[in-house]
C-alpha cells in the first residue's frame, strides 16, 4: 500500500549538498520550529502545500534512479521538519530501498520525539542533525522552542549508532558565542555515532521568502558569515570536543 | 643553436613515415586509419601536464595587450582596407618571430583583419563603417561592377515571398549577405602526405570525370577541382612565404603543428565563413608528439608549448563583420571548434596525452571562448579524462559536451564538429548552412492567417483566422501543420538558391581541396523556438487560452485560465508535444527537392538569435509577452524548469536525435555550490551528471558554473573580467563582449541553485 498521502513543499531532482552524492531531495510542508533565520519559511505552515502520495514520489524519482546510483547519492527527505510527517517518509524510504536500494538520508532538525520516529529510523541510513544552541532558553528564542525534545532524538540516534551529520548554522552574533560553540563541541564528541560536521554559514538568500509572505525578519541587520567566521567556530568546537575528551579519560 | 640547427636538418632528412604503423593510409588518403594504426590511448590522469614556458607568457602577454587595445579601440584594432584576402594576399606576420613555434597569421600583424568580399560586398562595407574604416571606392566597384559576389547572386534569385519571409523574420540568419561556412577541410592530410601528393590525388580524380556526356554536374565539378588543385598551389606558396616546404609530408611533431596549421589558416584567408571549425586533430597530432618523445627529441614541456602556441593562433582568429551580425552571432565568435576524445570503432578510446594538453592551455593561457573545445563523451571514457574535464568545466566555464555514443552509430569514429553541434565525418561531408526557422512566429500565423504579428502584413498564405473564444487544440494545430507545410518548403527552396550561389561565386576551394571527391552534403535547416511552441500548444491543450485581438483581428495577447504543464519538468504531457513538431517539422523538410542532392536535417539551436528572434515575436499563448527573448536552443524557457537540473536535462534528453541530426543544443548553467560542497564532490557529480545524461541518449550540453553575481560585477567592471568566458548556445564567449541585452538574457536564464 503506498498510497498514504503527504504534504508537499516542492522537490529537486538534482541535490548536491544534503548528503552524499547526488540525490533527489524531497522538501515536506510543515515545521513546529520557527528559526529566527529560517530560508524556507514557506515550508512551516502545516497546511500549504500539495497533497501527494508515496506513489506519486516515486514516480518522480523514478526517472533519476540511475543518477543516484552511479553517484553514490539516493534520496534526502527535508523540510519543513520531515519527522512532523514519519509515517509517510518511512513508507517512501521503504518502498525506495526495496525497489531501488537507495541510500536514505532524514534532514531533521530532531524535535521530535523518539517514539515518533523509530519507525522511521528502522529505514533511514543517515541523519542530518541541525543543531542550532546549547542553551534552552537561548534556543526557545532563536526557534520558539526549548532544545531538550532535540537532545533526546540526538541520544536516541546514538544509543541506535545511526549514522549522523551534524549541520550547524553558522549566525553571526547569534550562535557564534565561544560558550555555545565549546557546548556544542562537547555535546557532538559524545556522539561517537557522528560522522562528520557541517558548519553552514548564515546566508540571506531566503529572505526575500520572508517579505513574500508578510512576516518580520527580526535578522534584517545580521551580516552573512565570513569564511574567518567559519574558522573561529572551527577552533571553538574543537576545543569542546577535546575538553570532552578529556572530561571522559 | 648550431647544434640544434644541425638536429633541424637531420630530420628534415628522415624518412617522415618513421616508426609509423603502416596500413591503408600508406596507399591512399585515409587519415582515420593513419590513427586507428599508429594510436596512443592514453588512460592516465592530468599529472603528467606541463606548464607555460617563458616563451609562452611572453607570447600571451602580447596577445593580452592587444585584446586590451581592440577592445578599448570598439571592438575592431585595425582592418587592411586595401588589400582583398587570398591564400597569398598577404606577406608573413608574426607577433614575436623568435618566440612563435608556429608561426602564421591572417594579414601581416596581429589583430588587423583582411577584407573577404566574395560573400558580399555590402557586408565589408557595413563592416568597415562601423568600425571607422573607409573601403577604397575602388574595391568597391570592382565587387558591384565587375565580380558579382554571393550575396548579389541570392538576391538576383530570391522570390518576393522569401524577401518578405526574410524581412517578416520567419526566416532570419540565413548566410546570403556573408560565407556560409561550416565546413572542415581535412587540415590533417597536409602533415601526413605533404601537398604534392594531395595534388596527384586531385588530378587523378580529375581523369575519373573524363566521362561521355558533360552534364552540367560533370562540369561544375571539373571546374571546382582545378580550383581546389590552384588552391593546394597557393597553400605551398603561402607556406614558401614563410619559409617552409610543405610539399612533402611533416617530419616531426613541430611541424606537423606547422603544416596543419598553414592549411587551415589558408582557408581563414580565404573564406569568412561564419563558422570556420578545426575539425578532430588532437590526437592526431599525438601521435607526432608520441614520436618525438620515444626518440628522445622533445620534452612534455617542448609539447605543451606546441599545444599552447598553436592554440594561441586560434584564439586570435579574426574576421571583419557588421554590428548586425553580432545580433545573431553576439560576441565576436569564429567557431574554431575542436572535437576532443570519443572512442573509436575498434572499442580504444581517443583520448591521447594530446587531449588533456588541449584542455591544459585554459590553465596556461586561461579560460578563452576560441577554440570552441568540444569534449566527445562517452560513458566509456577513460575515468581519468572524464575527471579532468569535469574540473575544467568547473574551474572555466569553457567546455562544451556532445554525445559520442550517439553519434559514432551515424558518423563513425573520425568525426567532427562544425559550429556549435553540427557532425559530420572530416573530409568526407559537408553541409549547406541553413540557420533557422522561427517556428514560434509559425504558430502565430497559423492563429492569425498568415498575417503577422508585428509587420501587420500578409506574409504567409491567406488562411482562415482562428475566431473562437478559447483556442482549440485540434483546431489550432490543424492550422499550425498548414502553415509548417508552406514554412517547409520555402525554407528550403531559399536555401537551395543560397547554396547554389555560394558554390558559384564564393566556392571553398582549399576546404573542398582537403575533402573526398565523393562527399555526402547535408541541408543542414533549423528551428528556433521549439520550447515557447511546447509550452504555448501545452497551454492550449491543458488549460484555457483566450486570446485578446486587434481592432485587425490579430492575435495580440493571450490571456491563460489554468495550469499547464511547461516544458523542462519531463513532463511527456508537454515533452511528447516538442517530440511531435520536431517530427513533424522534418518530416515536411523532407518533402522537397534540395541543391546538389544534399539530405536535409534540422538543428534545434538558435547561436545566440534567441534574442533577436524574441525581439521579432509577438506574445506567443504560452504567457511569453511580445518581444522578450525565446529560450537558447533546446532549453525550456527560462525559470520554468522547476523540479531540478535533472528534470530539465531529462526533457531535453527526450528530443529525437533522428529527426534532428544537425544537433540540439542545450546550455546548463549552475551555481557551484550547487554541484557540491567539496572540489571532490562537484567533480564527480557533475561527471555523474554528464553520465546519467548521456545515456538517456541526449545530444549536447554546454557547462556553465558560475554564480550569477560574478556575472553582474562583469558587467558593472567589465575591465576586471578580461577573460571570463561563459557558454551561451554551442559556443563560447567573452562575458564581456555580449551586448548588454545578450549578458542581461544570459542572467535571467535558469540558474540551478536550490538548497
Amino acid at each position: 500500500m503506498t498510497d498514504r498521502i503527504g504534504r508537499i513543499h516542492s522537490l529537486e531532482t538534482f541535490g548536491t549538498i544534503d548528503g552524499p552524492g547526488i540525490r533527489f531531495v524531497l522538501f515536506m510542508q510543515g515545521c513546529l520550529l520557527r528559526c529566527r533565520y529560517c530560508h524556507n519559511p514557506d515550508t512551516w505552515n502545516n497546511h500549504d502545500g500539495q497533497e501527494m502520495t508515496v506513489d506519486d514520489i516515486l514516480k518522480e524519482i523514478e526517472p533519476y534512479v540511475s543518477y543516484y546510483q552511479m553517484s553514490g547519492g539516493g534520496i534526502t527527505v527535508s523540510g519543513g521538519e520531515p519527522t512532523v510527517q514519519a509515517p509517510f517518509v518511512a513508507e517512501l524510504f521503504r518502498e525506495v530501498r526495496e525497489r531501488w536500494n537507495l541510500h536514505t538520508a532524514l534532514d531533521s532538525s530532531g524535535f521530535c520525539e523518539p517514539a515518533h520516529a523509530a519507525e522511521l529510523l528502522k529505514v533511514t541510513d543517515l541523519v542530518l542533525l541541525d543543531l542550532k544552541e546549547m542553551d534552552p532558553l537561548r534556543h526557545e528564542a532563536l526557534t520558539t522552542q526549548s532544545n531538550e525534545r532535540i537532545h533526546r532524538f540526538a541520544r536516541y540516534l546514538t544509543e541506535l549508532n545511526k549514522p549522523v551529520w551534524i549541520r550547524f548554522v553558522l549566525v553571526p552574533g547569534l550562535t557564534d558565542s565561544e560558550d555555545n560553540l565549546i557546548r556544542l563541541g562537547e555535546f557532538i564528541e559524545r556522539m561517537p555515532n557522528v560522522e562528520k560536521l557541517e558548519i553552514l554559514p548564515y546566508h540571506r538568500m531566503g529572505v526575500y521568502k520572508w517579505e513574500k509572505l508578510g512576516i518580520e525578519y527580526t535578522l534584517q541587520d545580521v551580516p552573512e558569515a565570513s569564511q574567518a567566521d567559519i574558522e573561529r567556530a572551527q577552533y571553538w568546537i574543537e576545543q569542546g570536543r577535546l575538553s570532552a575528551r578529556k572530561q571522559h579519560v | 643553436m648550431a647544434i640544434q640547427m644541425q638536429t633541424a636538418q637531420n630530420t628534415s632528412n628522415r624518412d617522415p613515415w618513421r616508426r609509423f604503423r603502416v596500413g591503408k593510409w600508406t596507399q591512399r588518403v585515409d587519415v582515420n586509419d593513419f590513427i586507428t594504426n599508429n594510436i596512443t590511448p592514453y588512460h592516465g590522469d592530468e599529472s603528467f601536464l606541463a606548464g607555460p614556458t617563458e616563451a609562452t607568457k611572453a607570447l600571451w602577454k602580447i596577445i593580452q595587450e592587444l585584446s586590451r587595445r581592440e577592445r578599448e579601440n570598439g571592438g575592431v584594432l585595425d582592418v587592411d582596407v586595401n588589400t582583398v584576402s587570398t591564400i597569398t594576399s598577404h606577406k608573413p606576420g608574426y607577433l614575436d618571430k623568435d618566440k612563435e613555434k608556429i608561426v602564421g597569421l591572417q594579414t601581416d600583424e596581429p589583430f588587423k583583419r583582411a577584407i573577404q568580399p566574395f560573400g558580399g560586398i555590402r557586408m565589408m562595407q557595413d563592416a568597415c563603417k562601423a568600425y571607422g574604416f573607409e573601403l577604397p571606392e575602388e574595391i568597391v566597384r570592382i565587387f558591384t561592377e565587375i565580380r558579382k559576389t554571393h550575396n548579389q547572386g541570392v538576391f538576383d534569385a530570391y522570390t518576393p515571398e522569401m524577401r518578405m519571409a526574410r524581412k517578416a523574420g520567419i526566416i532570419t540568419g540565413l548566410p546570403d549577405a556573408y560565407g556560409r561556412g561550416r565546413i572542415i577541410g581535412d587540415y590533417r592530410r597536409v602533415a601526413l602526405y605533404g601537398v604534392d601528393f594531395l595534388i596527384e590525388q586531385k588530378k587523378l580524380e580529375a581523369r575519373q570525370l573524363e566521362v561521355d556526356v558533360m552534364t552540367e554536374d560533370v562540369i561544375r565539378s571539373r571546374e571546382e577541382l582545378s580550383e581546389q588543385i590552384r588552391a593546394l598551389q597557393e597553400l605551398k606558396q603561402m607556406a614558401a612565404d614563410h619559409g617552409f616546404d610543405i610539399s612533402k609530408p611533416a617530419t616531426n611533431a613541430q611541424e606537423a603543428f606547422q603544416w596543419l596549421y598553414f592549411a587551415y589558416l589558408a582557408a581563414i584567408k580565404e573564406q569568412n565563413g561564419a563558422a570556420m571549425s578545426l575539425g578532430r586533430v588532437s590526437s592526431f597530432l599525438d601521435i607526432y608528439i608520441q614520436r618525438d618523445l620515444d626518440e628522445g627529441t622533445i620534452t612534455e614541456e617542448e609539447a605543451q608549448e606546441l599545444v599552447d602556441h598553436f592554440v594561441m593562433k586560434l584564439r586570435i582568429v579574426k574576421f571583419l563583420r557588421t554590428p548586425d551580425y553580432n545580433e545573431l552571432f553576439s560576441g565576436d565568435p569564429t567557431w574554431v571548434t575542436e572535437a576532443i576524445g570519443g572512442m573509436g570503432l575498434d572499442g580504444r578510446t581517443r583520448v591521447t596525452r594530446n587531449s588533456f594538453r588541449f584542455l591544459h592551455t585554459l590553465y596556461n593561457l586561461g579560460p578563452a571562448p576560441e577554440p570552441n573545445l568540444t569534449v566527445l563523451w562517452s560513458v566509456n571514457l577513460p575515468d581519468a579524462f572524464k575527471k579532468y574535464c569535469a574540473k575544467v568545466s568547473i574551474e572555466t566555464s569553457a567546455v562544451q559536451y556532445e554525445n559520442d555514443d550517439l553519434m559514432r552509430p551515424y558518423y563513425g569514429d573520425d568525426y567532427g564538429i562544425a559550429c556549435c553541434v553540427s557532425a559530420m565525418r572530416i573530409g568526407k561531408q559537408m553541409q549547406f548552412f541553413g540557420a533557422r526557422a522561427n517556428l514560434a512566429k509559425a504558430l502565430l500565423y497559423a492563429i492569425n492567417g498568415g498575417v503577422d504579428e508585428k509587420l501587420g502584413l500578409q506574409v504567409g498564405p491567406e488562411t482562415p483566422r482562428i475566431t473562437s473564444e478559447v483556442l482549440d487544440y485540434d483546431e489550432v494545430m490543424h492550422r499550425f501543420d498548414q502553415t509548417m507545410e508552406w514554412l517547409a518548403k520555402l525554407y528550403i527552396n531559399t536555401l537551395n538558391i543560397i547554396h547554389y550561389m555560394h558554390d558559384k561565386y564564393c566556392y571553398e576551394r582549399i576546404e573542398m581541396a582537403l575533402h573526398d571527391r565523393e562527399i555526402i552534403r547535408t541541408m543542414a535547416c533549423g528551428i528556433a523556438g521549439l520550447s515557447v511552441v511546447a509550452d504555448s500548444l501545452s497551454a492550449i491543450k491543458h488549460a484555457k487560452v483566450y486570446p485578446i485581438r486587434n481592432e485587425q483581428g490579430i492575435a495580440v495577447d493571450f490571456r491563460i485560465e489554468g495550469e499547464y504543464p511547461q516544458f523542462g519538468n519531463n513532463d511527456d504531457r508537454v515533452d511528447n508535444i516538442a517530440i511531435e513538431i520536431m517530427e513533424r517539422f522534418m518530416n515536411k523538410l523532407r518533402k522537397h527537392h534540395t541543391y546538389r542532392g544534399a539530405i536535409p536535417t534540422m538543428s534545434v539551436l538558435t547561436i545566440t538569435s534567441n534574442v533577436v528572434y524574441g525581439k521579432k515575436t509577438g506574445t506567443t499563448p504560452d504567457g511569453r509577452k511580445a518581444g522578450e527573448p525565446f529560450a537558447p536552443g533546446a532549453n525550456p524557457m527560462h525559470g520554468r524548469d522547476r523540479k531540478g537540473a535533472l528534470a530539465s536535462l531529462g526533457s531535453v534528453a527526450k528530443l529525437p536525435y533522428e529527426h534532428s541530426l544537425d544537433g540540439i543544443s542545450n546550455t546548463f548553467s549552475i551555481v557551484p555550490k550547487a554541484l557540491g560542497r567539496e572540489p571532490q564532490d562537484r567533480i564527480r557529480n557533475l561527471t555523474s551528471m554528464l553520465d546519467g545524461y548521456m545515456s538517456r541518449k541526449a545530444h549536447h550540453l554546454n557547462v556553465n558554473v558560475f554564480n550569477r553575481e560574478q556575472l553582474l560585477d562583469a558587467m558593472e567592471h567589465p575591465e576586471q573580467y578580461p577573460q571570463l568566458t561563459v557558454r551561451v548556445s554551442g559556443y563560447a564567449v567573452n562575458f564581456i563582449k555580449l551586448t548588454r541585452e545578450q549578458q542581461l538574457e544570459v542572467i535571467n536564464r535558469t540558474f540551478h541553485e536550490k538548497m
